[in-house]
């Protein structure tokens, strides 16, 4: 994959650079830690997971062929230790989930706008108002259900693509959108009360 | 509990608008329902914004910068390199 971002990183990486590893690892920790975290009971374990999986890594690296791009290589392998280290099965979307995204008393009888809701999409090109809005997202993140905090973080944060995440997590095309679609829904509501508004 | 929504052929209501946002941003809603949520946007005062709030959310969540590494489990992956560049000779 020659558009892959990380391609410089792995080339110092395997060059014997510390601190392209160190850069690497610190770019993909939080995520790794939270999708690790999926599948084992704490977050001790979930630590030990990240760490067997560079190791992985770092046992594959040589091998390492580019036909998918690195960072969802390095997913797969930390899924599957992940998997070893949890054996829990948890990969279909759960039933007390499954309820429309918005509230059906936001909208009335013909299914429009009740009270619409409040503007505020223009106001975070203000940058200071964008760095505490982002802030809140990254704690709302934490706050959703597991899955969809997974897709939110690889999709919305890590910027892979569909493909890639569907890939990683081992889910169908149609229940990636479900669950990105119910995670932005909710992280779109977060912001919209920070600006005063519930819908 | 679904409700039955008095709707014509053609017409959109925004409880379905607001359903169909991702699958819109993600290019994968079939030609003849993009065009139906597109033209309820056109004429819609209010799920213009709704859109333009996800597009928000997608761009604020794409400005965060992963957390540095806790500086322990940084020493700690680094000994792994460490280790794994002293095994390669």
């Amino acid at each position: 994959m020659s558009d892959d971002p990380d391609t410089e990183l792995i080339e110092r990486l395997r060059a014997g650079d510390e601190w392209a590893f160190a850069e690497l690892a610190g770019k993909y920790q939080a995520t790794m830690l939270s999708v690790a975290r999926g599948y084992v009971p704490s977050n001790a374990v979930a630590e030990e997971v990240v760490q067997e999986a560079w190791v992985g890594v770092l046992r594959g690296i040589d091998r390492f062929e580019r036909r998918s791009s690195f960072r969802t290589w390095l997913f797969h392998i930390l899924v599957n230790r992940a998997i070893s280290a949890g054996a829990r099965e948890r990969r279909s979307i759960p039933v007390d989930d499954l309820g429309p995204v918005v509230d059906a008393s936001w909208f009335d009888a013909a299914g429009n706008w009740q009270v619409p809701p409040e503007p505020w999409a223009d106001q975070v090109d203000d940058k200071i108002l964008a760095a505490k809005m982002a802030a809140r997202i990254l704690t709302a993140i934490d706050e959703l259900p597991l899955q969809q905090r997974e897709v939110v973080l690889l999709r919305d944060v890590q910027g892979l693509s569909g493909d890639e995440v569907c890939a990683i997590l081992d889910i169908s095309r149609v229940n990636q959108r479900v669950l990105l679609h119910r995670g932005r829904s909710k992280l779109r509501q977060v912001i919209g009360s920070e600006f005063g508004g519930g819908r | 509990m679904i409700r039955l929504l008095p709707l014509t052929r053609g017409d959109m209501a925004c409880l379905q608008a607001v359903e169909l946002v991702t699958d819109y941003l993600e290019g994968t809603l079939p030609p003849a329902r993009r065009r139906r949520f597109e033209a309820h946007l056109a004429r819609c005062l209010d799920c213009p914004e709704y859109l333009a709030q996800m597009r928000a959310v997608i761009a604020l969540a794409g400005s965060i910068t992963p957390d540095d590494l806790a500086p322990r489990l940084r020493s700690e992956l680094i000994g792994l390199y460490r280790q794994w560049l002293a095994g390669e000779g």
